[in-house]
């Protein structure tokens, strides 16, 4: 599984970062950015999903 | 402020919520779910005449639409009134929030580092000492039987101090500040010239803090906002006094609201109550789902050209609420959406708006009100309406939350 965010979308909710911080920071100005490669490990994807389904403006995707 | 007195109107009573509706009058917010439900089955764009032409979407689908449509909506203002501000866009009078692109992005940038989630973090201890500083005195009238006002005696002073610091502004004032944002959001259809002196009123309070930091440099968000530069070249005062106006007003009563909605919701809800008081960790998933249920703020824009909205002819110069909460609320974008789920996993909520405008202070909206919710029950587990729904007054206007709140504290 590997996590995207869209940073023309993203507002800075912060959602993704306060749900699943191991997957998610936030810049200066608050806005998501995703740790790393995006490479989500097997422990995590349950709160990756959760931080898609919490994101108000549809800023994050998922890809197999 | 030790009581709350309904701002006078110039308009009459509302004859009919779809056609002559007034977020003004005081059965709108007391209402405000009703009349919602009522309208998203019957008439999801409703308009009234008053305030000079006034829409009032009501779905999710709607509200987000014209959230993110800044071409045929301006932010230059954004409070519903008997008043049109006379500042123009893309500029506004309090940016960024009265900003339109391209302006906005490069004012909002100026003021996002310091309201960043980690920014924002550094502040819980001072919000945490600041909260139970409230509980004790309260706690010691309770202990002697009496009933403590949870919105006056406690939600109202938490966001008011934070920002004050911030500032740099004197915290004895704080009584100074609840009076501007009455006077800016509440007093909305009362006399347009008593508008007028209020405006310029908070101006000269702004225009002597300004000074005042100018002779006495300190390092606080007033001082920031007098040396930052945009474009090459510091802020004019009157621009840093706007950016102050939005910063001062805009964290105050609505976050004072969403505490206050919060305690409203566990004293009237013993399970919810029990269970977080049994269940600490549940606090954050909890307070997302008040903020969906409880959102206190509802935006405004002004039609910036005539168009055809889904069959409402939109004229330039007419208001749009944009009434978050009631998109929240919209069973078309939530499952069992008029019901307050303390553990909804999935809530895509838009308490803090959708779009360019998303509030600037959520992230330290959120930890005063986890902090202040979390504290509340820890003092107080137990609590309930001290004399029912009839001692609650709900605010006027565009931010909706309890602006008196009598509870019986039960075990202290």
């Amino acid at each position: 599984m590997r996590i995207h965010v869209d940073s023309e979308k993203c507002q800075g909710h912060n959602r993704c970062y306060a749900l699943a911080p191991e997957l998610f920071d936030v810049d200066d100005y608050g806005n998501a950015v995703v740790i790393g490669d995006g490479e989500v490990s097997p422990e995590l994807e349950e709160k990756a999903r959760l931080a898609l389904a919490n994101c108000p403006e549809f800023a994050i995707t998922i890809t197999d | 402020m030790t009581s709350y007195s309904t701002p006078e109107s110039i308009y009459g009573p509302v004859s009919d919520w779809a056609t002559d509706f007034d977020h003004g009058d005081p059965e709108y917010n007391q209402h405000a779910h009703a009349i919602w439900t009522e309208l998203r089955g019957t008439c999801p764009v409703a308009h009234s005449d008053r305030y000079g032409g006034t829409w009032l979407p009501v779905t999710h689908e709607h509200v987000r639409e014209i959230a993110y449509d800044t071409e045929n909506f301006t932010s230059r203002a954004v409070v519903v009134s008997t008043v049109v501000p006379e500042d123009p866009a893309p500029i506004g009078g309090a940016p960024p929030i009265t900003s339109d692109p391209p302006f906005h992005h490069e004012a909002r940038r100026l003021v996002l580092p310091p309201f960043s989630p980690k920014k924002i973090a550094e502040w819980e201890p001072e919000i945490r000492r600041l909260c139970n500083e409230l509980l004790d005195k309260m706690e010691a009238g309770a202990k002697g039987g009496l009933t403590v006002d949870a919105a006056i005696e406690y939600a109202q002073h938490i966001p008011v101090n934070v920002i004050a610091r911030m500032l740099g502004f004197p915290l004895e004032d704080d009584d100074l500040f609840r009076e501007f944002v009455h006077d800016i959001l509440e007093n909305i259809n009362g006399d347009p010239e008593e508008r007028i002196r209020s405006f310029e009123r908070i101006d000269a309070y702004l225009k002597a803090q300004i000074d005042d930091h100018v002779t006495n440099p300190r390092d606080d968000l007033t001082g920031y906002l007098i040396d930052v530069e945009l474009g090459g070249e510091k802020l004019p005062h009157e621009m840093v006094g706007g950016f102050i106006l939005l910063l001062l007003v805009a964290g105050i009563d609505t976050t004072w609201s969403a505490i206050g909605s919060s305690l409203w919701h566990l004293a009237t809800h013993e399970s919810d109550r029990r269970r977080l008081v049994n269940e600490p960790d549940l606090m954050a998933t909890a307070i997302e789902e008040f903020l969906r249920a409880y959102a206190p703020v509802t935006m405004a824009r002004l039609v910036a050209k005539d168009h055809d909205f889904h069959g409402c002819p939109m004229k330039k110069d007419e208001w749009v609420l944009l009434p978050f909460p009631a998109a929240n609320l919209d069973p078309a974008e939530f499952e069992n959406a008029d019901q307050v789920i303390i553990d909804r996993a999935e809530n895509r909520h838009a308490a803090f708006g959708l779009g360019i405008h998303r509030c600037l202070g959520s992230n330290l909206a959120r930890l005063e009100l986890h902090v202040a919710v979390e504290e509340f029950i820890k003092r107080f587990p137990d609590f309930e309406l001290a004399h029912g729904e009839e001692g609650v007054v709900w605010s006027v206007g565009q931010i909706r939350g309890p602006r008196q709140l009598p509870v019986r504290v039960l075990s202290a």
